[in-house]
């Protein structure tokens, strides 16, 4: 029923392959990259299917919205070449069934903020930031009635996203919402990248979380007294699905004085977390993944940086610990706005 | 006037003897599904001396005594079947030594799980004892006595394999010590005197324990849990095998549980590793995770889920609470490793049956050497309904941890008889002259290990 | 009669476990962080033997008895189980016990003591039945302006008005305010009791009285900004006075104090020379998380020399004198009491002073000192006292 809107023409004419080319973790020559993206394309197999750590990059990478990551992950379904163990993708995918009851329908009419998978991260969003905007998925107990699935993706279970996703929607849009801010980028990109890409319908606007901070943060010109501290953003791959609002890093931290170091990770080239890689099948993942995390820190640590900025969750888990370790404070992006207009987030000292 | 009463006034003073009907229905209760029964008599002593004379009492007056450590225990242990005199020991808490060049802590009955826990954190951070999952309130005496076991189960075995000496009230009367530290040595090691292994396993009914001397083992600056997720039961002793022969873990468990789903029919290990640098930590990682596992994980049967630095000590159990009910019970029981899918399977039938979701774990003992396989049953505290289904559950499983050729752990009645039926005649009957020896007036924790 | 279905929490009183993570400190150093069960070590003095207890007796198992009233009239309303219990119900559980209270309260079955404390109170407007007039005594001489619409109204509380020993800290905040420039007024022999231990006791109708009372008095006053002696009365007016419509920005003087010092507002420079030890009082610290404020103003004081005490913060013991314990004193009388536990605890910090926040633990703590006979290695002040001396104010 949805199908993937991947066009193989294009990728014939492209003379980049950026995708598989820029692949921080395939080492690929331009010739071979044609080869095997063509060969995916077909359903044959290819060594890509299998080394694939699914960071999400060459969807951005890609600049003729072809969507090569989402190709890849449908072609392992389809190949049964599952980048993780099958224990991992049975658990995963038990993760996301809602246990305990329906959830709570409050109308809304208008703007709102989604906390998605997220409801037992509401201390994040407290204070003037998010006054006057109405919360959906508040309760941890209900919160995957609102679980936007397209962690799948790393399971190589379009499947699953394909199914359930439509039920999710449905139970967002009881809410009568018209704009959602997500606030995970993983759920601002399942709805404005995913879900066109497979001619998923979605009946409210998303708004990426970091444009609502920037936006209030502007309101809030007046309070705002520059951080002051030398951060180092940690880039979750799910930004790779919306690089047209990876910009607001940059311009929340400008506008709040934060300091941006100079560091080699970043942007395109950003290092992911390594939370789907240490698990995989790849032989040597473990290893690869503690041996990449380290040169992620000591990336931040070498270019000077205070405090690690986080978008995701899940990599603040990982990373969060690590970090602390290495003298570098993990915080995340909210609450380093909320430190900004004299807020007190919990925690902070 | 009581006379009895009066006289344990007499011994312990007026504050610490209760015959008031609220004690008496507190310390009637176990918190599983055990039938309460009252005291006559809860009574809360201070030292050895005066646990000597509440027993010399007790005989002279032919009424039961019941030792209660943290009383969490859960399978009625120390519920005062026959009435007579509740001993609360946890106000004998005292932390007597450490001794840090032998390694072992010398303490009274009642120090608790965490008490102890807590002061080696604070006062010697490279030592540690084998502490058990239960709640912190515990007491290392009530633990041992059950031949408890703790998250150093893997690497030194049962808790009460880690005894270096022992002081025991006698159902007589006498204070007794086991040990170098009967002979007026330290409290190092319990052999090589002779073998008067008499008071663990008994539940109290040959004694009571006031002093036990502990092994403590080296704690390493970093711990943690690594955890790994197989779907196939039939794999897990084999994961068990492989892991205890790197010999680089601390405790290794398996758990599976009908809830949360995503726990449901997978069977997770958690795998504790301690290491005094990044370099040691590494090492290990790569030995059990790459060279051991690594094989499962790339053909896709098992899952590395990480590593977290950090253990929660004491574990914050929640299990009560899981469907709202305040109460849960559990047989636990010893088996070898190879049973963990039949176990599984089984108890997995016998839940549904009574319609509780399924819970099971499973500790490695000594290097694969047998595991605590346990099968936990939640039931509604204000659902009799429940509580019956539970006992069913527990019962049917009793028998199925025998069937399946194991023993009970810490078996209430019922499963004390199943053992006691199956139990070699001659060993029955020696167990039963010994009890007669020690205990004339049968006044130690009646009901339990009574055999006919 | 109440039975068990009409209980506000009958639907969860049975989730109690009696696991007993309830009686220890935040670190689990031991089991004795609910005064009344380090008191009495029976398990019935528990929290969760409390609240097996309750449950038994709404639901007709047991009988009611004066020593079950004992029971439950000796839990100070500390908030330690609540800080301990994993359970998602531990909102809740010291709710339990305060609603069993107040059903014994409904039925009239309570013990004397409490009767009398309650009686005493509402005849009186004070817990110790001394004449309301002699409410404003401890202010003879010092001065102070009745409250006229100042910035602040400095609410003192029955114990500062009544004690002898209290009424000096009483006088000592006095003039620290005073010489600080604060603009404040006093309310003396107009001065109603907060009810804090009304509500602790389960009293509800009493407490609504006088909430509503003061209430009225603040608005008429146009009162909007309160300082009090007592963390008991802070912790009413903050918390409970807003459901009776009585919004007030309160402070803790602790944080006034602590403002003030900071802001350079209040000259200490005479400093204090001595080893000194906090205990942080429930009504501040567990129940309204202010940790904070009495350690840096007494770090703030030149000489004093700072020891924390092994169970501070979340893990302080109480002193055994709230819930109407200051007055009732079912906890007293042993060295289990929690107030003789805990100067003892202060006495092993090598502290020569204790310092408290609170005149309810002052009186608890001195007496407990004398107890121990230790009147001469440790003594015990409140933090106004303190600073007072710090500021050269002499009594
Ligand atoms: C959530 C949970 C998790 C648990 N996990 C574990 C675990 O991982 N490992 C484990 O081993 N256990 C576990 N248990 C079981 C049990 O709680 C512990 O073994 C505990 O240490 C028992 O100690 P206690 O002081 O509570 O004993 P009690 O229940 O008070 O007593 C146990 C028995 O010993 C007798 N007794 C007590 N003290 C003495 C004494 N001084 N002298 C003679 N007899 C005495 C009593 O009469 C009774 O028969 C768990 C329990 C719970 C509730
Ligand atoms: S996916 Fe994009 S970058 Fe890759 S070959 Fe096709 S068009 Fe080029
Ligand atoms: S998802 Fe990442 S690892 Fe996979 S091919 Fe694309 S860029 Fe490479
Ligand atoms: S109140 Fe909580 S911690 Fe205390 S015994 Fe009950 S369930 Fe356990
Ligand atoms: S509030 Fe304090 S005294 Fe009352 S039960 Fe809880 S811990 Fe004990």
């Amino acid at each position: 029923m949805y199908a993937l809107k991947y066009d193989e023409d294009t990728c014939l004419k492209c003379r980049t392959q950026d995708c598989l080319a820029k692949c921080q973790y395939i080492d690929i020559d331009k010739e071979s990259a044609k080869k095997e993206i063509l060969k995916i394309a077909h359903g044959e197999d290819s060594s890509v299917l299998h080394d694939c750590v699914t960071c999400y990059a060459c969807e951005e990478y890609c600049s003729f919205n072809n969507h090569p990551f989402y190709l890849i992950v449908e072609k392992q379904e389809e190949l049964d070449i599952p980048p993780l163990p099958r224990p991992i993708i049975k658990r995963g995918i038990k993760t996301g069934i809602p246990f305990r009851g329906e959830p709570t329908i409050e109308k809304i009419n208008g703007r709102a903020l989604l906390m998605g998978a997220f409801a037992d991260l509401m201390h994040l969003i407290q204070g003037k930031l998010f006054e006057g905007l109405p919360v959906i998925s508040t309760d941890p107990r209900k919160m995957f009635h609102y679980f936007c699935q397209l962690m799948y993706l790393h399971y190589a279970r379009n499947s699953v996203i394909k199914e359930r996703l439509p039920k999710i929607i449905k139970t967002i849009a009881e809410h009568e919402v018209t704009e959602v801010v997500c606030f995970h980028d993983e759920c601002y990109g399942t709805y404005t990248s995913y879900c066109p890409a497979i001619g998923m319908e979605v009946p409210f606007t998303p708004v990426h979380f970091f444009e609502y901070l920037y936006n209030r943060l502007l309101e809030l010109k007046k309070e705002i007294k520059p951080v002051k501290l030398k951060v180092a953003y940690q880039r979750p791959c799910s930004s790779r699905l919306s690089p047209d609002k990876h910009r607001f890093v940059q311009a929340i931290f400008d506008l709040i004085g934060a300091q941006t170091v100079e560091r080699e990770y970043v942007d395109e080239n950003a290092l992911c977390c390594g939370g789907t890689m240490e698990g995989q099948r790849r032989e040597g993942s473990r290893k690869r993944t503690a041996d990449l995390r380290r040169k992620n820190i000591e990336d931040m640590k070498n270019a000077g940086a205070e405090v690690c900025v986080f978008n995701c969750p899940a990599c603040y888990n990982t990373l969060g610990q690590m970090l602390v370790q290495s003298g570098i404070r993990p915080v995340f992006m909210s609450d380093l706005c909320r430190v900004a207009i004299g807020e007190k987030p919990e925690g902070w000292r | 006037m009581d006379s009895v009463y009066e006289a344990l006034v007499e011994i312990v003073g007026p504050e610490h003897v209760s015959s008031q009907p609220e004690e008496l229905f507190i310390y009637s209760w176990d918190l599983g599904t055990t039938e309460p029964h009252r005291p006559d008599y809860a009574v809360a002593p201070r030292t050895a001396e005066e646990i000597r004379k509440i027993v010399q009492l007790a005989n002279k007056e032919k009424i039961p005594v019941v030792p209660l450590g943290g009383g969490l225990s859960l399978a009625g242990l120390a519920v005062p079947f026959k009435g007579g005199i509740l001993l609360d020991l946890k106000r004998m808490d005292d932390i007597i030594e450490v001794n840090e060049r032998a390694r072992y802590a010398l303490v009274e009955c009642g120090v608790s799980q965490g008490k102890l826990t807590a002061y080696l954190e604070r006062h010697h951070p490279h030592l540690t004892h084998s502490e058990p999952g239960a709640p912190p309130a515990a007491t290392i005496a009530g633990n041992v006595v059950i031949h408890g076991q703790g998250d150093l189960a893997h690497p030194y075995g049962f808790n009460s394999d880690m005894i270096n000496g022992l002081e025991v009230v006698t159902p007589t009367g006498e204070i007794c010590q086991f040990g170098s530290c009967a002979i007026g040595a330290g409290w190092f090691t319990l052999h090589p005197l002779p073998d008067v292994g008499l008071f663990l396993g008994w539940t109290g009914t040959t004694g009571i324990i006031t002093k036990v001397s502990l092994r403590l083992f080296p704690c390493k600056k970093i711990r943690g849990m690594a955890q790994f997720v197989v779907d196939d039961e039939d794999l897990v002793p084999e994961v068990f095998y492989k892991i205890t022969h790197t010999q680089m873990v601390e405790d290794i468990m398996a758990t599976s549980q009908a809830i949360p789903p995503f726990s449901s029919e997978l069977h997770h290990f958690t795998i504790n590793i301690a290491a005094d640098s990044e370099k040691e930590l590494e090492f290990k990682l790569e030995i059990v995770f790459d060279d051991t596992l690594g094989e499962y994980i790339h053909k896709g049967d098992g899952g590395y889920l990480g590593f977290i630095r950090g253990l929660e000590r004491p574990q914050l159990s929640k299990t009560s609470d899981w469907r709202k009910g305040g109460g849960f019970e559990y047989v636990g029981s010893i088996m070898p490793i190879e049973q963990y899918p039949e176990c599984y399977r089984r108890g997995k039938e016998i839940s549904e049956r009574h319609d509780i979701p399924y819970t099971v774990l499973a500790r490695c003992i000594g290097t694969a050497h047998a595991m605590m396989f346990s099968w936990t049953y939640a039931f509604n505290r204000a659902d009799p309904k429940t509580i019956e289904h539970a006992r069913e559950a527990l019962h049917e499983t009793d028998d199925l941890a025998l069937e399946l050729g194991g023993t009970i752990w810490k078996p209430g009645l019922y499963g004390q008889r199943l053992v006691m039926e199956k139990l070699n005649p001659n060993t029955l009957e020696l167990m039963r002259k010994i009890k007669q020896l020690l205990d004339p007036n049968g006044i130690m924790n009646p009901g339990n290990w009574e055999a006919q | 009669m109440m039975a068990l279905a009409d209980f506000e929490y009958g639907d969860t009183i049975h989730r109690c476990f009696r696991c007993g993570y309830c009686k220890f400190p935040v670190d689990w150093t031991d089991v004795n962080n609910c005064p009344a069960y380090a008191r009495y070590r029976m398990e019935t003095y528990s929290c969760g033997g409390r609240l097996w207890l309750t449950r038994a007796w709404l639901s007709d198992e047991i009988d009611w008895t004066a020593h079950f009233a004992h029971i439950m009239f000796s839990c100070t309303a500390c908030k330690n189980c609540e800080a301990k219990c994993p359970l998602s119900f531990n909102v809740d559980i010291l709710n339990m016990i305060t609603a069993a209270k107040g059903e014994m309260v409904e039925r009239g079955t309570i013990p004397p003591l409490v009767k009398e404390f309650l009686e005493n109170i509402q005849r009186h407007g004070n817990p110790y039945g001394t004449p309301k007039a002699k409410r404003g005594d401890w202010l003879d001489g010092m001065g102070l302006k009745p409250y006229q619409g100042q910035d602040y109204l400095y609410y003192v509380g029955c114990i500062g008005s009544y004690d002898t020993r209290a009424q000096e800290i009483a006088r000592a905040l006095g003039a620290v305010l005073d010489r600080a420039g604060v603009s404040f007024g006093v309310l003396g022999v107009e001065e109603g009791c907060d009810g804090n231990d009304v509500n602790m006791i389960g009293e509800q109708g009493l407490f609504e009285v006088l909430a509503e009372d003061n209430i009225a008095q603040f608005k008429d006053l146009g009162v909007h900004r309160i300082v009090t002696l007592s963390p008991h009365a802070y912790n009413a007016i903050k918390n409970e006075y807003p459901c009776y419509e009585g919004d007030f920005e309160v402070l803790h003087y602790t944080q006034l104090l602590q403002c003030l010092i900071s802001d350079g507002d209040l000259d200490i420079s005479k400093g204090f020379e001595a080893r000194v030890t906090f205990h942080d009082p429930c009504f501040l610290g567990r129940w309204n998380g202010e940790y904070e404020a009495s350690r840096e103003i007494l770090q703030a004081i030149p000489g004093v020399t700072f020891i924390e005490l092994e169970k501070n913060r979340e893990s302080a013991l109480c002193c055994g004198g709230g819930g109407g314990n200051f007055y009732i004193d079912f906890l007293g009388g042993s060295p289990d009491s929690p107030s003789r536990r805990r100067v003892r605890e202060a006495h092993e910090t090598g502290a020569n002073i204790l310092a408290v926040a609170c005149p309810s633990c002052l009186n608890m703590l001195e007496d407990a000192v004398k107890s121990e006979e230790l009147e001469d290695k440790i003594s015990v002040q409140d933090i106004s006292e303190i600073v007072a001396k710090a500021c050269g104010i002499t009594a």
